[in-house]
């Protein structure tokens, strides 16, 4: 299960102020794309108008077309919750409910949802999906505990567990390792190599090591000035974003130069 | 003092401020504040003594705490310096700032307790009798019986009764209109005019005097009967039940549910419910599920905090539920009678008008009980916050 997303002019506004303007890219399934640029270039905006979490904010819309496999999600009898459903996301900073054990957090998004359950079936999916995330080992034997009393790392790969428990097509993952330290970092790089063998993943990241670690192909946003759009600069694979751009922009951005 | 500082150059210490002997030097010994303390209070004392009738303790305390203050700022600025000095001046002014809004609360905690509570122990029934049959001359009989007193005729469980009917229908009405109206505000309002002028009507409402609040439920319930039963004198005779006195206090309550609420839920934070949404959960499900259990405790202590408000309320209850003698757990029929009302009619209307004593007795029992039931609830607050509280087990 993995799926393509294509944008065509898409524009992302907030109220009437325009963050991102005419992006057009197309991303393979079981590919891992990663977003860079400079702060403020509408990456993040961007990669939240995928699965439709930007119009969540008060005054917050999208002006284009954006397909996952053929189908328009911005069309207007597509329902928000079952884009999101099939597109999961992992934020910034690790978010696992308080609440809830780190069991429950796994499964949240069936119970949530009040999806019945059996036993047997829930501790299949908990298994899969922590061992999906590297966490079945180091957190097996306190599943009953909280999810928040885990480590920054831990809790991170947690959220990712409980976003590929409901079987997404594609993970929209915003600068998952920010606030992780290098062996937290490695471990969630690890992850996300082998989870492009089921997804399409996409990550926005700040890290352009990061970036020519664990993309195939890397897209370059960039911005003019202060009040002006964002704007897709270049998408490619990621060794010619790095080693040979074919725009000016990107070359000064991956050598340094700026940003 | 140069001894210390023999390594260094003598063009370097030149440049350098002088340095205290050592890093204790120049603090006043621990012992000067009892000293001072010990002073202020044999001058204040003496003082009281030569400017006062007997030994008022109130003067002696003000005269003392006054000459504290300024001797320990006297005492610091001649030992330490200015700054210190100024510093323990303000520090001694919290301080005693503080003392002072303690005293009230002491000193009524300590009347009711002091007061009410032998009654509660000779009599613990008058938590249990009400006033049914009771007159003026079981009162006289018992004074007339003299010390150890008998058994003190009714008591105040129609009240208690009362209290806790009146109490919860008000719970019942305010908690759900004031979390889904804080729900809206929070969740659906968005900060658009309308979720604005709610708040600012909940806020005038915070503000309202009780008794207006008990005038409008009575003409609520008189309105509401004329149209059922049609405008009789039977209508104006069933307005005033325990039912009305619970529709004046939800109003008191629900500006207070909603605020407290509110602040509850707005603390939650975004990248929880956009976690939920991030898994394909509805709005709905993510603030049943997501958004109220991570704020329960907060919402919990404020409805309790809330309910210990209203149950001290009087006037509201007085005009809207009457005042009965009777034990009436019936909200719907005839009057009925809360704590705050009883302690109210047997203060300004004895049981027996020429025998007042046991009527005080009762009402400083009656108070007693009240404040436990107020603390009580204040305590529950607090352990439902701990209970509810999301756990951060390692």
């Amino acid at each position: 299960m993995s799926k393509r997303i294509q944008a065509n002019d898409v524009d992302v506004y907030y109220g009437t102020f325009k963050a991102v303007e005419g992006v057009n890219i197309d991303i393979a399934p079981r590919t891992v794309t990663a977003f860079i640029g400079p702060s403020g270039c509408g990456k993040t905006t961007f990669l939240r108008s995928i699965n439709r979490m930007h119009e969540v904010l008060p005054g917050a819309h999208v002006e284009g077309e954006l397909l996952l496999d053929g189908e328009n999600i911005y069309a207007s009898n597509v329902d928000p919750v079952r884009v999101r459903s099939q597109i999961g996301m992992v934020f910034q900073r690790p978010n696992p409910f308080p609440t809830m054990s780190i069991r429950d957090n796994v499964l949240a998004g069936y119970k949530l949802n009040g999806t019945r359950l059996s036993k047997a079936r829930a501790d299949e999916i908990v298994e899969t999906s922590l061992r999906g995330a590297n966490l079945w080992n180091e957190v097996k034997d306190r599943l009953d505990k909280p999810g928040s009393g885990l480590s920054g790392g831990q809790q991170q790969r947690l959220c990712i567990a409980r976003s590929i428990a409901v079987q997404p097509d594609v993970i929209l993952m915003d600068e998952p390792c920010s606030a992780l330290d290098p062996i937290s970092t490695l471990a969630v790089e690890d992850l996300i190599n082998e989870m492009k063998e089921q997804y399409t993943v996409i990550i926005v990241t700040h890290n352009m090591q990061q970036a020519a670690r664990v993309a195939d192909k890397t897209a370059f946003f960039n911005i003019q000035g202060v009040g002006e759009p964002g704007k897709l600069i270049e998408f490619d694979e990621t060794n010619t974003i790095f080693n040979n751009p074919s725009n000016q922009q990107t070359e000064d951005y991956v050598s340094g130069r700026f940003g | 003092m140069s001894s210390t500082v023999t390594t260094t150059p003598p063009t370097e210490t030149d440049l350098r401020p002088r340095r205290q002997e050592s890093l204790s030097g120049g603090r006043k010994p621990g012992w000067v504040w009892i000293a001072v303390l010990v002073g202020a209070a044999v001058i204040g004392a003496g003082l009281t003594l030569l400017l006062a009738e007997g030994f008022p303790i109130a003067a002696f305390l003000v005269i003392t705490a006054i000459l504290y203050v300024l001797g320990m700022y006297v005492a610091t600025r001649a030992m330490e310096n200015r700054r210190r000095a100024t510093d323990g001046l303000w520090r001694n002014l919290v301080w005693l700032a503080f003392l002072i809004a303690l005293a009230p609360l002491v000193s009524v905690l300590w009347s009711v307790v002091a007061t009410g509570l032998p009654t509660l122990v000779n009599n613990p029934h008058v938590m249990a009798y009400d006033m049914q049959g009771v007159t003026g001359v079981d009162d006289s009989n018992w004074i007339d019986a003299g010390t150890p007193a008998g058994e003190l005729a009714g008591g105040f469980g129609h009240a208690l009764v009362g209290t806790v009917v009146i109490t919860l229908i008000a719970t019942i009405i305010s908690v759900p209109i004031g979390m889904l109206t804080s729900i809206y505000l929070v969740e659906y309002g968005r900060d658009g005019w309308f979720s604005r002028a709610i708040i600012f009507f909940v806020d005038v409402m915070t503000g309202i005097p009780s008794i207006v609040a008990g005038l409008f439920a009575y003409a609520a319930v008189t309105w509401v009967l004329e149209q059922v039963m049609g405008s009789r004198p039977e209508a104006l005779q069933n307005v005033q039940m325990g039912f009305t006195a619970a529709i004046a206090l939800s109003v008191l309550m629900i500006p207070v549910v909603v605020r407290s609420t509110e602040e509850m839920l707005r603390v939650v934070p975004n990248e929880l419910r956009e976690g939920s949404y991030a898994l394909g959960v509805r709005k709905w499900q993510t603030i049943a599920k997501v958004v109220l259990p991570t704020a329960i405790s907060g919402i919990a202590s404020g409805v309790t905090l809330a309910i210990a408000r209203v149950a001290g309320e009087t006037a509201p209850i007085l005009v809207t539920a009457g005042f009965a003698v009777n034990v009436n757990w019936d909200p719907f029929d005839n009057w009925m009678t809360a704590l705050p009302v009883f302690i109210y009619r047997q203060l300004v209307a004895p049981t027996s008008p020429t025998a007042a004593d046991p009527s005080t007795a009762r009402a400083w029992a009656a108070a007693l009980v009240l404040v436990a039931i107020v603390m009580a609830l204040n305590l529950l607050a607090r352990v439902i916050a701990k209970a509810f509280a999301p756990k951060s087990g390692r």
